[in-house]
């Protein structure tokens, strides 16, 4: 079982090593976003700390999204999908390693950006520390929920408008609870309740999305 | 493998796309050592067919049942023996032909011998792009990475949609020696194609799905 999720981690892995142009888009478009904001809201740094954990969080989400609509669409394109669907291992498992490996290719560079961009936004070093720990907390819930949008809106037209917009609403729980978290170490109410909450959220999302992304992928492939 | 018991049925299966019956009430069976031709003309089934007897698709009646079993209820005993080659090979651009012969028996959680997974290239006329990516090969050697797999895989039923493609005349002669080669140790093989085949020796059943007729093929 694990040597599977292995397998496709190995495989999805290799092919980004081999395609670097792709990862990096996702990583510019997370420091333009971010760095849009204050050159249209203004510079004060007061200004700037304040909206910087909600922007830094949306720019992520967007970011990570962006990625998204090609979790399974290239490996359907050259049907490499229909042989890994049609492997002795189960469905829910392939769907795992590919939220996992979507996670460590575009999500982490995400982690290592963040710190950098919290300190354009004049964020102080707790906020920072908590901004990591509620992206860490975060952003697997982006790739968990994403493969199941990007399951269902699989070899449909228009598939990543698509996907955008089924998904985007989901998120919603994990960007309220990441932002607010660093909202809270700022405002000296703490965070905790924020990083549970979220953590909470991950390990839902662990145990639904993959069954419905597989159920998802099935449909899609008939 | 113990041939008596390989052995594919059909039990009045029907396939509808959308409003339309592509047919109904087939039912056939396919035993060890056999070939099984699915002819008719473009859209009428042949692919969908396929597809049912994989699994990817499921029927809108009827079953299908490997070594007697409904394959929805044996899934993973059934893929484990299957190999199916789609219209897309499966071949992904960015990895030359060794790497994509790796991943492919990884995913199927097999263990991976480079050697005969070379030896099989070479015997399929690759030894000069072993190191290329697959992105850079002509569409026959892509077809042709992708037979390897096929080879490389050791399944006993083989499930071929057109495998014959976009391949040069000898390769199809390689494919003809292959298949044969392959019902002689005791496989099985379900293909579709438009193109004339030289089996001499082999028992192949025809089936034809939809309603034009076909010439005869081989």
């Amino acid at each position: 079982m694990h040597r599977f999720i292995l397998a496709v981690l190995r495989r999805d892995l290799t092919l980004a090593a081999r395609r670097r142009g792709d990862w990096l888009i996702a990583q510019f478009f997370f420091v333009m976003v971010a760095s849009l904001f204050p050159l249209g809201v203004g510079p004060e740094p007061e200004m700037l700390a304040r909206i910087g954990p909600g922007v830094l969080w949306v720019a992520a989400t967007l970011a990570s999204l962006l990625s998204l609509s090609r979790l399974f669409a290239d490996d359907h394109h050259d049907g490499s999908l229909e042989h890994m669907v049609l492997s002795p291992e189960p469905t829910v498992l392939l769907v795992l390693g590919k939220s996992l490996a979507h996670w460590l290719i575009y999500c982490i560079p995400l982690l290592i950006i963040a710190p950098v961009l919290g300190i354009q936004f004049n964020l102080p070093w707790d906020a920072i520390l908590v901004l990591e720990i509620s992206l860490l907390l975060g952003t697997p819930i982006l790739s968990l929920l994403g493969g199941v949008g990007a399951a269902l809106t699989l070899g449909l037209r228009g598939g990543g408008v698509l996907l955008t917009l089924l998904i985007l609403p989901l998120y919603v729980p994990a960007l309220i609870f990441g932002a607010g978290a660093v909202d809270g170490v700022m405002a000296g109410t703490g965070a905790q309740a924020h990083l549970s909450l979220l953590g909470a959220f991950m390990v839902l999302s662990l145990m639904i999305a993959p069954w419905i992304a597989a159920a998802a992928l099935r449909v899609s492939l008939e | 493998m113990t041939s008596d018991t390989l052995l594919l049925s059909v039990h009045n299966l029907a396939c509808a796309r959308g409003e339309r019956t592509l047919f109904k009430a087939m039912n056939f069976s396919v035993g060890a050592g056999e070939l099984l031709l699915v002819q008719g003309g473009n859209g009428q089934g042949k692919t969908s067919l396929l597809r049912l007897l994989t699994g990817l698709a499921r029927p809108e009646e009827g079953e299908v049942r490997w070594r007697g079993q409904p394959i929805q209820k044996n899934r993973e005993a059934f893929h484990a023996e299957m190999i199916y080659l789609g219209h897309a090979n499966g071949v992904k651009d960015d990895l030359n032909p060794v790497e994509n012969l790796r991943f492919a028996e990884g995913l199927q959680g097999r263990a991976f011998e480079e050697e005969r997974a070379v030896a099989i290239l070479r015997r399929l006329g690759l030894s000069r792009c072993l190191d290329l990516p697959c992105r850079v090969l002509s569409f026959g050697q892509r077809r042709r990475v992708a037979l390897s797999a096929l080879l490389l895989a050791d399944a006993g039923l083989w499930i071929l949609d057109e495998p014959l493609t976009g391949l040069d005349v000898h390769a199809v002669a390689l494919m003809e020696g292959l298949i044969r080669d392959h019902l002689a140790a005791g496989g099985l093989c379900v293909a579709t194609t438009h193109q004339a085949l030289n089996l001499e020796g082999v028992k192949v059943q025809r089936l034809l799905v939809g309603n034009v007729a076909i010439p005869e093929l081989v």
